[in-house]
């Protein structure tokens, strides 16, 4: 495609640090792993999906610990991107231009920082459900449940603990349909997955999606000069 | 007295039901067989019970349980509750009765009560793992159980219980294995006063009615049967002195069903779950074959590098 800009060419501006990448595909695994397993106990005819773990007995030992692993993963993405999650005027904007955003209109859109109003969506509602699902779920873990009843002093009832699973599966579900959206936003502005594999997203990227951000990063000389430059 | 069940024959014979008599399996969809076996049911009259505990002995015996040595702490409960050894329990109730002010000492066997609409079953995910059989007898079948426990969370009486060493659930066979064989349950074969009796279910319905007519016409006048309509019925029944008021019976369920919760999670909530995943995908699909991707353009690339002071 003509349109496809040749790397090299351009500025490439930084996003995620190593360590950040690291985390964010720490939670991305743990995440997948346990949609997987989840979803093999949710409904019948995905059971056969246990089989890929070793069976249901695998499952449900290893569902819980991999939650685990996430919700402390996911807190390190929290804190470090909590400060650039706070909401702010120009979200509202931008929701109000939902209209604009989903046609790719982002010319009129004003200019937006690290993150837009929908990334923030992703962010503190994955924050609320992966909150959900750690203190439900330890509710079911039938093994782990006794420690941190011993931890906290208290004993859940049944009837908790079928709230727990209730709340459980539908927080499953919300945090899965945001997952699709987070992934499919990455899949749809095209250039953003390099964020995230690379930690660098090219300028013409920045320009048009996070302008404001872009010239923070520029200002901050968080940028990377294209090699080769263009014969003039 | 209840007619004791005819000793075996000892010719040699299959088993009097299995797999193709399943009406129910977990986490799967079976094809009912054409014929029902008849229903069978264990009658427990709380009235008759002198609180031996030969049921729980017979239980561990003909099971091959043990349980460990607890502790005294002032009851006669003993073990304190079920446990994945104990799956019937003598519970003990010092009831101070308000209408004549007597000090009643109320004794039921706890276990599981074979639901004819099982909690446990409907909340089960593991295909196979628990089984109703068309005589009525809901079974865990082991090698299926992955030991999430949610079994505990279907059932209405609080029954199953998760084994520390194996992980996976336990609760009372109601003997199957030797119904299978024509023998009543090994606590019914034990009981010294046939507070517990077995065979059909219409046959215990009709014994239930001579013990409460014999129990009204000595002053209890709220005798009755417990077959809760809330699960369909069960397969144990009680014959209650007080069977307006169960709860006093160490807290036996007046009036069990299973969970709205349960339904909720198990009925409705897996399809519209799956509904909602589906639907998220597919619109992000639509999207995507309507808008085509977004792009940078070559010109945004140009004035990223202007804005950087770039040569270009």
């Amino acid at each position: 495609m003509t349109s496809q800009t040749k790397s090299g060419a351009h500025i490439r501006v930084r996003r995620y640090s190593g360590s950040a990448r690291v985390n964010h595909w720490i939670v991305a695994t743990t995440f997948v792993l346990l949609l997987v397993s989840g979803l093999s106990l949710f409904h019948p005819s995905l059971y056969p999906l246990s089989a890929l773990f070793g069976g249901g007995e695998v499952v449900r030992w290893l569902h819980p610990w991999m939650g685990l692993v996430l919700a402390a993963a996911f807190l390190g993405l929290f804190i470090r991107f909590f400060w650039q999650n706070l909401p702010e005027f120009t979200d509202f904007v931008w929701v109000a231009r939902i209209r604009h955003v989903l046609t790719g209109n982002d010319q009129y859109l004003p200019e937006i920082g690290k993150y837009n109003a929908g990334q923030k969506f992703v962010f503190w509602a994955q924050f609320a459900l992966v909150g959900t699902l750690l203190v439900t779920g330890i509710g079911l873990w039938e093994a782990g449940l006794g420690y941190f009843e011993e931890l906290l002093g208290l004993k859940a009832t049944i009837e908790q603990k079928r709230w727990a699973a209730v709340i459980h599966a539908s927080a499953a579900v919300l945090a899965i349909a945001i997952w699709i959206i987070h992934v499919y936003a990455a899949i749809w502005v095209r250039g953003t997955i390099s964020a995230m594999t690379r930690g660098t997203v090219s300028g013409g990227w920045g320009f048009r999606h996070h302008r404001k951000w872009l010239r923070k990063e520029i200002d901050k000389g968080e940028i990377e000069r294209p090699r080769m430059t263009a014969a003039e | 007295m209840f007619p004791p069940l005819p000793n075996p024959t000892t010719k040699p014979g299959g088993p009097k039901f299995g797999e193709a008599d399943l009406i129910r399996r977990s986490a799967s969809t079976v094809t009912p067989p054409a014929e029902r076996q008849t229903e069978v049911a264990k009658l427990i009259d709380v009235t008759k019970c002198i609180g031996c505990k030969a049921c729980q002995t017979a239980c561990l015996e003909w099971n091959d349980l043990r349980e460990e040595v607890g502790v005294n702490v002032g009851e006669y409960d003993n073990p304190h509750d079920l446990t994945p050894n104990s799956w019937t329990l003598m519970r003990y109730t010092e009831y101070e009765n308000p209408g004549t002010g007597n000090l009643e000492w109320l004794i039921r066997k706890d276990g599981c009560m074979h639901c004819e609409d099982p909690g446990c079953l409907k909340a089960c995910p593991a295909p196979g793992a628990i089984v109703q059989y068309s005589n009525g007898i809901v079974d865990f079948i082991h090698e299926n159980c992955i030991g999430c426990g949610y079994c505990v969370k279907g059932c209405p009486f609080n029954i199953p219980r998760i084994s520390k060493v194996d992980h996976k659930a336990y609760k009372c066979t109601l003997c199957s294995d030797r119904v299978a064989v024509g023998q009543g349950p090994a606590c019914q074969k034990a009981c010294p006063t046939q507070a517990i009796v077995f065979g059909t279910k219409d046959e215990m319905k009709q014994w239930a009615d001579k013990r409460i007519a014999d129990l009204k016409s000595r002053g209890f006048d709220k005798a009755g049967l417990y077959d809760p309509p809330g699960v369909s019925g069960t397969h144990v029944m009680y014959v209650l002195h007080h069977a307006d008021k169960p709860h006093v019976y160490a807290g036996l369920p007046d009036n069990p069903r299973i969970s709205p919760l349960v339904d909720a999670w198990k009925g409705v909530g897996k399809y519209a779950g799956m509904a909602v995943i589906a639907l998220t995908a597919a619109a992000g699909m639509i999207h995507h074959i309507l808008q085509g991707p977004n792009r940078v353009t070559e010109e945004e690339e140009e004035s990223a590098d202007k804005l950087a002071g770039g040569k270009t």
